[in-house]
């Protein structure tokens, strides 16, 4: 009877103990956030070997984005259902050697922004006089995002623009303008598009081009037919916008081949990004959904295959918002990076970082999510996010946003959405079901994260030490040297926010190298190339892409990161053609401008 | 010869084919990893304690029911909660006990527990088998089949219609579409909270009257924690109502006289 109750005593000892764990692992993890405080230039540079300073107006660029004002039946959940169209793309469209930046805006009648760089600190809008500006009037939808790529080969980055509308293609006329060529190449009349990527998917060497739906292209925003428009179901909806593959015919001329070549999808797309997973030549397809299941498809130049659940990558639903590819671990192997929601006590859904599996290549390729091992799981309602060397330590750094409706700081709609959200598909599905938003929040007013990798498997967020402490809606981010400096500057689209320039400022100790690349054989933008750097033991694999994040795109230019007194070993490219190329011991702190033979 | 499945295994063998058909039609797992976990901390904590404080190896319907429910219900990124909760569950049958009855559902307890002290790892399904109509609809009527076989029907009908009752009431006072207040009890998680939670034996007062009673509460109190925007409202309502009316129960029995046998008069 004694015994008995001292096991009690013991057992009630350690239920306790128990019962707390959770408050001290918590203690140890923030204790380990302690270091992302702000810290003076001097001192962030110093420890992280980067300072990151917003320099947006002071560059001359005032440009605040705008949401669209939809159907009035929505006019109760509109901040939600408005919630996108702030994309950012990058490219040197008028070849000076000079980063620019197109920004899209998404009110009924905004305009686009064309930021030439001026080459002295500053930027110029040049959009409406090269005709990409005026480019959401009533009736034709809004912009939600663009990507560039030299689709006829003639040097000069192409614009495509996809909105929820009518999706656009210009050609650029050398630099000196844009030339609307939507109706010769056949793009359907209206498609409610979120994502689209340039890739030359059959490595024929013209490119094409991946268009992702998110509503349905039968809906009409401004002019709901229906109120039932809205997903299905959080986690399983299969009633988004069909997915569109266009085939770069020549001349100008596209056909639409997504069904012919599997693929053949409702999901909500939100991200897309294609890289060669396999070694294979061919770029793998990667599509991030919202309210449900990522998918990946296989390419092997004539058919698409979707090997998700195959590859671990499609198994559990949750919210993609961003797809981004990176060689995280310097192992010469690609990564993928998807963002999710998480927001404390409702909805833990967590970032994932799917790495290849050690032992699996080709066929059996099988990811695992890493990313509460490596430390870059929590980001808030995340969006955009992107890889790149911010301290140009040789190791890829990951620049997250998020934040989804920031509006009345003190009350917010967490409860009437997962309400909601819960709800059987005929509910849920239905607008006129949502609970008005009343100026609610919805995480709103989030900190943004710097993860620093610290090259050992583990990334620390260093962001408020090193100078991002906005909190703004932030959906998509490029990263792009601006000023030719060898270093990575960042640029961030926020929903009904400023366009932010964080420019960067690293340490001089450590060494970068670069590479613009021009296709010959291949296609000119040189979309799928391969670049792997050895020096010092180590090696890196970066690939030129089409759009990346959460509609955006990085500078065509690759950037690597090299560390202090770098020996560099080799460089090897390989083109979209299968061409390869290796220079021998090439000197860092320079751009290399590489020219595929024909 | 007439095959008959044992009282005791019909609710571990519903709420497994929740699970399997579940997963298989609509991947709803977080993990099969994470499932196990639960399952065997689950298993093992009961197998362990039971051995220790009642000197015997307990048939494990319970701890299995409880390991598949935080299985099922917990969403985490991470493993580790799906482990605590399992134990802290069947922990809680050991150590919060009055008048040797425990007080809480231990699914109920472990996974309220983890909502409060890990809020940054944890949250509970809102969604997680499709939002649609037929597995919906089969799983009420099946659990209806098995709670009515297992006499305790009563206290789900109650529920439910006591939800209902309170959804249209809070739809009033808010004047939020009466769809969307109804929505939650069309979801996943109200399936295993009316099957499982408020009907556990062990947690629920004796009288078939009272009973109803306190689940009328337990909505009634849902209903007051909704108002104030409590996502997880019927898991913390249950938390709240469940106990207290052991908790009466249990001191009302005390002061109950105790009826002793008289020896005739001589």
């Amino acid at each position: 009877m004694k015994g008995r109750a001292t096991a009690r005593t013991v057992l009630t000892v350690i239920f306790v103990a128990l019962l707390a764990l959770p408050l001290l692992l918590k203690h140890f993890r923030t204790r380990g956030e302690a270091a992302n405080t702000a810290l003076d230039a001097n001192a962030a540079l110093s420890r992280y070997g980067f300072r990151l300073t917003e320099v947006g107006q002071a560059a001359g660029i005032n440009f605040v984005h705008q949401a669209p004002t939809l159907d009035p039946k929505l006019k109760h959940i509109m901040p939600q259902v408005a919630s996108m169209g702030a994309g950012v793309s990058i490219v040197d469209f008028d070849r000076d050697g000079w980063a620019d930046i197109y920004v899209t805006n998404s009110g009924e009648g905004s305009k686009n922004a064309l930021y030439r760089n001026q080459k002295d600190g500053s930027f110029k809008d040049v959009a409406a006089e090269l005709g990409v500006g005026d480019v959401n009037q009533p009736g034709t939808g809004v912009s939600m995002g663009a990507v560039w790529g030299d689709y006829d080969n003639d040097g000069y980055e192409d614009l495509f623009l996809y909105k929820w509308g009518k999706p656009e293609l210009f050609h650029n006329d050398a630099g000196h303008g844009f030339t609307r060529v939507t109706d010769k190449a056949k793009l359907p009349a209206w498609v409610n598009a979120n994502t689209a990527i340039w890739f030359d998917y059959d490595r024929d060497g013209k490119l094409d081009l991946f268009l992702g739906g998110y509503y349905s292209e039968d809906v009409d925003l401004w002019h709901l037919k229906s109120t039932k428009m809205m997903p299905e179901s959080f986690e399983y909806a299969r009633n988004g916008g069909r997915k569109y593959l266009f085939h770069n015919l020549g001349g100008g001329l596209f056909e639409e081949v997504s069904e012919k070549l599997g693929i053949d999808s409702r999901r909500w797309a939100l991200a897309a990004t294609a890289a060669d997973l396999r070694g294979t030549g061919y770029p793998d397809l990667f599509i991030a959904n919202d309210y449900g299941i990522s998918e990946l498809y296989f390419n092997d130049g004539k058919r698409f295959r979707e090997v998700g659940k195959q590859t671990g990558v499609g198994f559990s639903p949750k919210s993609g918002m961003s797809a981004s590819v990176a060689d995280v671990l310097n192992n010469g192997n690609y990564s993928i990076y998807v963002s999710n929601i998480s927001e404390e006590g409702v909805l833990i859904q967590g970032n994932n970082l799917w790495v290849p599996r050690d032992g699996t290549a080709g066929e059996s390729l099988k990811f695992d999510n890493l990313a509460r091992a490596m430390d870059v799981e929590i980001g808030g309602w995340s969006f955009g996010a992107q890889f790149g060397d911010l301290n140009n330590d040789g190791t890829l750094d990951l620049y997250l946003v998020n934040g989804y409706i920031s509006a009345d700081r003190n009350t917010n709609y967490w409860y009437d959405f997962s309400k909601i959200a819960g709800g059987n598909s005929t509910i849920i599905s239905d607008a006129a079901d949502w609970p008005p938003m009343d100026g609610r929040s919805l995480s709103g007013y989030q900190p943004k994260r710097v993860w620093l990798n610290d090259g050992t498997g583990k990334f620390v967020n260093v962001a408020q030490a090193v100078g991002v402490g906005d909190v703004y809606d932030g959906r998509a981010v490029a990263l792009v040297d601006l000023w030719n400096r060898g270093v990575l500057d960042v640029v961030v689209a926020n929903q009904k926010g400023p366009l932010l320039i964080y420019k960067n400022t690293v340490g001089p100790d450590n060494k970068w190298i670069d590479f613009e690349l021009e296709g010959g054989a291949s296609n000119r933008s040189a979309i799928g190339a391969e670049v792997r750097v050895f020096w010092d033991g180590r090696q890196q694999v970066q690939e030129v892409t089409g759009g990346s994040g959460f509609c955006s795109q990085n500078q065509r230019r690759l950037h690597f990161g090299l560390g202090k007194n770098p020996s560099l070993e080799k460089v090897e490219v390989r083109w979209p053609s299968g061409k390869t190329q290796t220079l021998d011991k090439p000197a860092p702190g320079q751009v290399y401008r590489l020219k595929e033979t024909v | 010869m007439k095959f008959r499945v044992d009282n005791r295994y019909v609710a571990p063998l519903f709420i497994t084919c929740i699970l399997v058909v579940g997963h298989f039609a609509y991947g709803f797992l977080e993990s099969y990893e994470r499932t196990a976990l639960a399952i065997g901390a689950a298993i093992v904590t009961e197998l362990v304690l039971g051995r220790i404080f009642f000197g015997k190896w307990l048939n494990l319907a319970s701890a299995y029911i409880t390991g598949i429910s935080v299985g099922i219900l917990i969403r985490s990124p991470a493993f580790w909660p799906y482990a605590l909760c399992s134990v802290v569950s069947i922990m809680s049958k050991y150590v919060l006990r009055v008048k040797d009855r425990h007080l809480w559902n231990p699914s109920n307890f472990g996974i309220c527990a983890l909502l409060l002290l890990a809020p940054d790892t944890v949250a509970v399904l809102s969604v997680q088998w499709g939002n649609f109509l037929w597995p919906m609809l089969v799983i009420w009527v099946l659990g209806s089949i098995i709670i009515w076989r297992a006499k305790r029907f009563h206290i789900s009908f109650t529920y439910v219609l006591s939800f209902f009752l309170f959804a249209f009431v809070r739809s009033w006072i808010t004047g939020h579409p009466w769809r969307a207040e109804v929505a939650p009890i069309t979801g996943p998680m109200y399936q295993l909270f009316v099957f499982f939670m408020i009907t556990d034996p062990k947690t629920t007062v004796r009288s078939k009257t009272w009973q109803c009673v306190v689940v009328f509460f337990v909505a009634f109190v849902e209903m007051l924690l909704r108002l104030n925007q409590v996502i997880y409202a019927p898991l913390y309502a249950l938390f709240i109502v469940g106990p207290t009316a052991m908790l009466i129960e249990t001191w009302l029995e005390s002061r109950r006289p105790v009826l002793t046998q008289e020896s005739p008069a001589a």
